[in-house]
């Protein structure tokens, strides 16, 4: 049976139709828009929350997009074990709405950064990188101005010791140094998910690499593993 | 009617680098007295309670949930009758 993607749109959503794009036009996926308003998720098998400015970053990213009435709705779901991936704007919503512990800070340099970065695949026992190799290095852009993680010493320990990193900024050759952490991430982190594993939040746009035109496709390869796994789910 | 003041800071232990930017600049402005510049922000509220306490209550839950953010801030309250 072919799988339906929900893509949510905020009021100051901008990734929205570029992640339907690449998951309904490239990657050849059932997906439709939610509006934030909706509070209907019924047949939906993957949720996604695109990047952007919900609410114009007010108060602080994510913070007011986490009361919109479908956000009640994208917790009972998740709590039910199924899958959420926030891209960007959607992954700091998903840290105000509690669904993933820590924080974004500003930058540590306080630029907002729009480019290509590489980051590693830390575990691939999970329903988004199944099918992608521990280790293997993606190139995605990202474009972000809060986007340094932080997550106090016993949060990163849990996140450590369960395996809930998912992905770090590297370099080209996969290895993470102080430079390919851009942003000053706590242990370089560009992706986590929860405990139960149905929840990813990553910084970088996979969305924004799936057409050679534009750039790297390994947007492609992270959607196709997504897809493989929501298939055989 | 009471209004409160809320104060928002980053936690102490995170590094704050607005604050350190505005430090840089006021150096360069020779005020090297200024040892630490640390910025948040104020948030007013109009509260109808009927006493200050339930209006502090008020405004602390306002906090909690949804002003402050509680992994990277500390929120400080303060309540006047208006």
């Amino acid at each position: 049976m072919s799988k339906t993607i929900g893509v949510i749109i905020f009021p100051g959503s901008n990734c929205d139709h570029d992640a339907y794009h690449a998951l309904k036009h490239v990657m050849g996926a059932e997906t439709r828009f939610l509006w934030h308003k909706d509070n209907d998720l019924d047949g939906i098998d993957l949720l996604v929350i695109p990047g952007g400015f919900s609410y114009g970053d007010y108060l602080r990213s994510g913070a007011i997009a986490r009361f919109s009435p479908i956000m009640q709705e994208v917790i009972n779901y998740a709590a039910e074990g199924r899958p959420v991936m926030g891209i960007c704007n959607g992954f700091q919503i998903l840290l105000e709405s509690g669904l993933l512990p820590g924080a974004m800070l500003h930058n540590e340099k306080l630029r907002f950064i729009c480019k290509n970065v590489f980051i590693r695949v830390e575990n691939n026992q999970t329903i988004f990188t199944g099918g992608l190799e521990r280790g293997e290095v993606l190139e995605i852009p990202v474009s972000h101005g809060e986007g340094n993680y932080f997550i106090d010493q016993d949060g990163l320990k849990r996140l450590q010791d369960n395996e809930r990193i998912i992905f770090r900024y590297c370099n080209s050759s996969g290895e993470v140094t102080a430079e390919s952490n851009f942003n000053g991430s706590v242990d370089a982190i560009a992706g986590i998910c929860n405990n139960g594993g149905n929840i990813l939040g990553m910084m970088p746009h996979p969305e924004r690499a799936v057409e050679e035109l534009l750039g790297p496709t390994d947007g492609k390869k992270l959607f196709e593993a997504v897809l493989n796994q929501l298939a055989i789910a | 009617m009471y209004k409160a003041k809320v104060n928002i800071t980053l936690r102490k232990s995170i590094l704050d680098p607005k604050g350190k930017a505005a430090h840089h600049a006021l150096q360069n402005l020779g005020l090297n007295e200024i040892d630490q510049v640390r910025i948040g922000k104020l948030i007013e509220l109009d509260i109808n309670a009927d006493s200050k306490k339930n209006a502090l209550e008020l405004a602390d839950i306002a906090c909690s949930k949804l002003l402050a953010n509680e992994v990277m801030e500390d929120y400080h309250i303060e309540i006047e009758k208006v």
